[in-house]
């Protein structure tokens, strides 16, 4: 044991940085998606796309501030503008014009609608940043690396995965379970979450809850691209590797769970770091094996709650 | 009703068998399009029981690599067919055992998660599967005789045909029995169906198990057909696709998935030949405006139109 770690003890440090890294990002997508499932009872198959145009607008808004000859800080902000953009100009219409007319459909029929949605959106994303791979990091470069002390080793790693990644995923947790818990607009999201009719007969107007709901979580799933278009060069199909692995995600967590679904997060990207260092044929695999795992053991997930069997 | 539906059953296999004369590369299409339906047809059996599964692919890519695979040692179409089969069978039957415990959300997301699962190792392990390269199936035999291509192209259409209609009688049998009415009870009320002391999930892990049996039929077919198999066809994307299909179709009656297959298949190649870049834009609208506006699928549109001539 003692042996293997010297051999691969740096490896594992990385592994475990970069599983840090990517947990962030994973957390990111996924509690926008188990926020919008935990309102509007629709699992959204489009909340990848919106990842992915998320990461995409964020390469073209970086690259137009570049070529205005903005500062390279601008390059930072500019990753949170493009979310917040995609967020609203994509949000509402979506919720508004497809999403309004059929919360009272079958679930099938609303998985459809989303699966249509995702079809669609992955070509207009085609059609307008092309199939070439776009990468822009100044953001990445921007920050350096800063030298992790591992051991008797250091392990360079850049600044940006380290701190900014994981730092914004848990701002984002401590701020969204805040918000939930302790704000009035956070406390009605809730209530509708427990019970849509008896919030509607208190008054909440619940159209507007979901529109507002739909729209963050939109803009948490573009939020999570963005931060993702610096490390790595963008290209068609990576809206829908992070659908399934967000599924995995929140069915692991349990529905509308947003601790669970930060814990899961992190078991899930680390274990696919580990795996990506160690066994590279099973990194796809790992997140699936995992879920698989808790749900054997615990069918509503980890944190999930159990619904009172309707007679 | 029931005698419309053998007589449109009849005539439209009379009309894929006419289309198929007047232009070749129609054969092509509509075998692939019989082999859809099938498969889709194990989709119908679970969607009467409400339960959607994203991972059906997961059989279809198993029919197809188990001709792949076997093809080179005995290459003959119809035992091949046959092993195909029964080794979905058995997969099913261990998946069944497994997701036949979960519900919706949880039903649909394992099936997605196991068939991603083998959708990785399928692209992983290069040494077996060759990859994403994908495996040549060679042209097989029937019964010994080794057709030339326009006469193996011919039987394989023929098979794919009377095991759609086969298979087609079959599941209205099926969904007309007890156990495919209690599958209905399940959707409605599930545990009333216990009070009356039926066990729930035996019948769902036997619609499953019929399902799983039918995609590897569908695989089999598919893999005789295109003679080339990818883990594309594994993907989860494939599996969406099922579903659309059976919804397309409309899920009312077994005729649906056959002309939700055909119509898909058609407007798929169409799209693709006139508007290269944009084929998935065009499903996925086309999807949106049947759910919107046609929520029975072409079936009940179709069955509407018989009525109203019949009254």
């Amino acid at each position: 044991m003692a042996g293997w770690f010297e051999e691969n003890g740096l490896l594992l440090g990385l592994a475990l940085l970069d599983g840090l890294a990517s947990a962030g990002l994973i957390f990111l997508v996924a509690v926008g998606l188990n926020l919008v499932f935990g309102v509007l009872r629709i699992i959204n198959v489009a909340h990848g796309s919106l990842y992915a145009i998320g990461a995409y607008a964020a390469a073209s808004l970086g690259m137009f501030l570049a070529a205005r000859g903005l500062p390279d800080w601008a390059a930072l902000p500019a990753l949170l503008a493009a979310a917040v953009l995609v967020g609203i100009l994509l949000g509402p219409p979506i919720e508004r014009l497809l999403l309004r007319r059929i919360y009272l459909q079958e679930q099938v029929v609303q998985l459809l609608v989303t699966f249509a949605l995702f079809m669609i959106l992955e070509d207009v994303q085609k059609l307008v940043w092309g199939v070439q791979p776009v990468h822009h990091d100044t953001a990445l470069k921007l920050l350096g690396t800063v030298d992790v002390p591992f051991g008797a080793d250091v392990i360079p790693f850049t600044a940006y995965q380290l701190f900014l990644l994981p730092g914004i995923a848990v701002l984002t947790l401590v701020g969204l379970a805040w918000f939930l818990r302790r704000t009035l607009m956070g406390r009605i999201i809730v209530a509708v979450t427990s019970d849509r009719e008896a919030a509607s007969a208190m008054g909440i107007d619940a159209a507007r809850v979901f529109l507002l709901t739909f729209s963050f979580g939109a803009g948490l799933a573009a939020l999570g691209g963005a931060l993702s278009s610096p490390t790595a060069a963008l290209v068609p199909g990576i809206g829908a590797q992070t659908i399934v692995l967000s599924f995995a995600v929140v069915a692991t967590a349990g529905l509308g769970q947003i601790e669970g679904a930060a814990l899961t997060s992190l078991m899930m990207g680390l274990g696919r770091s580990i795996a990506v260092y160690f066994e590279p044929e099973l990194e796809v695999v790992v997140p699936y094996i995992i879920m698989v795992a808790v749900l054997l053991v615990r069918p509503q997930g980890l944190f999930g709650v159990t619904e009172t069997r309707r007679v | 009703m029931r005698r419309g539906e053998t007589i449109f059953a009849l005539l439209g296999a009379a009309g894929l068998i006419a289309a198929a004369i007047a232009a070749p590369w129609l054969r092509f299409v509509l075998t692939v399009a019989l082999a859809k339906g099938i498969a889709v047809l194990g989709i119908l059996l679970l969607l009467r029981a409400g339960q959607v599964s994203f991972g059906h692919a997961l059989y279809i890519a198993f029919g197809a690599y188990t001709v792949a695979f076997l093809a080179p040692a005995l290459p003959d179409a119809f035992l091949l067919l046959v092993i195909a089969a029964l080794g979905s069978t058995l997969l099913g039957a261990i998946v069944g055992l497994f997701v036949s415990r979960y519900r919706e959300i949880f039903f649909g997301m394992l099936n997605l998660a196991l068939s991603m699962v083998f959708y990785s190792l399928l692209e992983k392990l290069y040494t077996i599967t060759r990859g994403t390269d994908g495996i040549r199936v060679n042209t097989l035999s029937l019964f010994g005789i080794s057709p030339e291509r326009a006469g193996y192209e011919w039987a394989i259409f023929a098979i794919a045909l009377i095991l759609a209609l086969g298979l087609g009688a079959f599941a209205r049998l099926y969904l007309a029995s007890p156990m495919g009415q209690a599958l209905a009870a399940i959707k409605t009320r599930e545990t009333r169906l216990e009070f009356m002391g039926v066990p729930a999930r035996r019948i769902l892990l036997a619609a499953y198990i019929l399902s799983a049996l039918m995609g590897g039929i569908g695989g089999a077919l598919i893999a005789m057909t295109t003679r080339h198999v990818t883990p594309l066809l594994a993907y989860w994307t494939a599996s969406g696709e099922l579903v659309f299909i059976a919804i397309l179709g409309g899920a009312g009656g077994v005729l649906g998935p056959f002309l939700g297959a055909v119509a898909y298949e058609l407007v798929r190649i169409y799209a693709a030949a006139t508007v290269a870049d944009m084929w998935q834009l065009i499903l996925g609208a086309v999807l949106l405006l049947v759910i919107l506006f046609a929520p029975g699928g072409l079936w009940a549109m179709l069955a509407a139109a018989l009525r109203k001539r019949a009254a």
